[in-house]
């Protein structure tokens, strides 16, 4: 039971926030419960704090809007959040998709889709970068916000707290790409929310640390790891993940059994020896 | 022909400009949709919102206005619903706006897209200067225009007597009975859609639409000039002089000129 329990700690949780979160939302919603009303678009906690989208109120100001105090003070709280403390972790602890790419990523695995498909992945994972900034782009040419109109994150947040429509069948395609065409497709190649996250979270302190003496070289954190770019110290040196592409999911942790992974403040001294 | 070794620099330039040219292609098609996508005139909005095309750049869609109104009138537009996705409306033929004195749904918008100041009346929240849209009947199908006895939107209307009067004609048909006719008026009208709610007709002939488009416009040269506020218009009126090859000189010399230049072309 505790092998259990040290295996899956960090998705249990993860679980966890991300369904209590949709909870509180769709409570607000149907029972008028004021913990958490709104959306993951802009919200109010305990009907005070304000939190917003970063990337949605980037795009409005490209297309032209007049962007209230409200909606700013909500991008500090959420802003400045993610840049100190959690990195690029919205989107492995809020994001609600997270959970449909996870179980097409753990589907992938068990299918064994990867050995079959071994020619080489068709983009990059750089698109979402391109993404993020066409998205400007185009927000600025059509006045709008251009990927707030085409999100399947916020289709799927929304269609939870206020009904579905079909969204599901944006979901759907995000599993089967997933799935079928691209391993970690959507996160880890095209979603400029993603992308965004990534940038903005490059600075923060919550780190994964990787100790390279306790490491036997097994290669789990690799397969579980949606972002394995970020891992390329393992087995080699002993480094924290400093690139803004993790999303501190903490998979490799759980499934590390030699404790060679740990999540750790940053170091800004770099030459100190890790995980001593 | 000799190949030479590509130089990085070369090879990362033409890179990038695989890039744009994806970028420029997804980039057109992702603007197409999303001009298709972004239409909707005959979309009715909860009060107080902004001019369409501003309120569809400032909404962030976060449904903070449906949480906050009490008879569920308004909606977030679902995919499929053929609306801009993710913003408020309301369907008054199923539930329209009651009209709340508070309007809970426009102070709880973090975005600015309902803008309280639109319906601050004398310091005062006043929901009967909201603009949601117009009502409009359709006579042919309204059963009081064939001289039934019927002012059920009349009735429902929440500003009863200003926003809809009902005018009395003979019925010549008849020589007897009179017409009861409702009469919609603009100036009054909030669009809150109670009225069409209300209608007794299968389809209503009484419905709102949105103002710009229930509405034609006479254009600014047309003054009333029984109407004072109107005809001060007049007061920094400017005549626009624009001299032209016909005008230049007075007309009178012009037509002696027996049209010498004019025909020339």
């Amino acid at each position: 039971m505790s092998k259990l329990w040290s295996s899956y700690r960090y998705l249990i949780l993860r679980r966890l926030t991300q369904i209590t979160i949709l909870v509180l939302y769709f409570g607000a919603n149907a029972w008028g419960w004021k913990i958490l009303e709104g959306n993951l678009s802009a919200s109010k906690l305990f009907g005070i704090v304000p939190m917003s989208d970063p990337y949605a109120v980037l795009q409005m100001v490209a297309a032209g809007a007049v962007v209230a105090i409200d909606l700013l003070l909500g991008v500090a709280v959420i802003a400045l959040f993610y840049f100190i403390v959690g990195g690029r972790a919205f989107c492995s602890w809020v994001c609600p998709i997270n959970m449909v790419t996870d179980s097409a990523s753990y589907l992938r695995r068990l299918l064994d889709i990867d050995r079959a498909q071994t020619t080489k992945q068709p983009i990059t994972r750089g698109v979402r970068y391109w993404v993020l900034g066409l998205s400007l782009i185009v927000s600025a040419f059509m006045g709008i916000a251009a990927f707030e109109f085409v999100s399947p994150i916020s289709m799927m947040h929304r269609g939870i707290v206020f009904g579905m429509g079909f969204g599901w069948a944006a979901i759907a395609l995000i599993f089967l790409f997933d799935l079928f065409v691209l391993k970690n497709g959507w996160c880890g190649h095209v979603c400029p929310l993603g992308g965004f996250y990534s940038l903005l979270g490059k600075f923060s302190f919550i780190r994964v640390h990787h100790t390279e003496e306790h490491c036997t070289l097994c290669m789990k954190c690799k397969v579980v790891c949606p972002e394995k770019q970020v891992l390329h110290m393992i087995g080699k040196e002993s480094l924290p993940v400093l690139s803004g592409e993790c999303t501190n999911c903490a998979r490799c942790i759980e499934v590390c059994d030699d404790d060679a992974l740990r999540f750790s403040i940053r170091d800004f001294i770099q030459n100190k020896k890790m995980g001593e | 022909m000799k190949k030479e070794a590509m130089s990085d620099r070369r090879k990362f330039i033409l890179n990038m400009a695989r890039g744009v040219g994806y970028a420029a292609i997804g980039g057109f098609l992702w603007s197409a949709y999303l001009d298709g996508a972004k239409a909707s005139p005959l979309i009715l909005r909860p009060p107080a919102a902004l001019p369409e095309e501003d309120f569809l750049k400032t909404c962030i869609k976060c449904g903070l206005c449906v949480e906050a109104c009490p008879y569920d009138t308004l909606m977030l537009a679902k995919p499929g619903d053929h609306k801009p996705i993710g913003t408020p409306f309301f369907i008054p033929r199923e539930t329209p706006c009651y009209m709340c004195e508070d309007i809970p749904c426009v102070p709880v918008c973090p975005s600015g897209a309902l803008d309280e100041s639109s319906v601050i009346r004398n310091g005062e929240l006043d929901i009967n200067s909201a603009d949601m849209g117009l009502a409009v009947i359709d006579e042919h199908s309204c059963i009081a225009f064939w001289g039934i006895q019927c002012d059920a939107c009349y009735r429902a209307c929440p500003i009863m007597g200003q926003a809809i009067t009902v005018e009395y004609t003979k019925n010549e048909r008849t020589g007897k009975h009179a017409f009861l006719k409702p009469v919609v008026h603009a100036d009054a009208c909030t669009g809150c859609g109670m009225c069409e709610n209300a209608c007794v007709t299968e389809k209503p002939a009484i419905f709102i639409l949105p103002r710009e488009v229930a509405m034609g416009k006479a254009g600014n040269h047309y003054i009333k000039g029984w109407d004072k506020k109107d005809e001060a218009r007049l007061q920094d009126a400017q005549t626009i002089h624009t001299t032209t090859d016909v005008s230049r000189k007075k007309a009178v010399d012009r037509l002696n000129s027996g049209l010498e230049g004019l025909l020339d072309e």
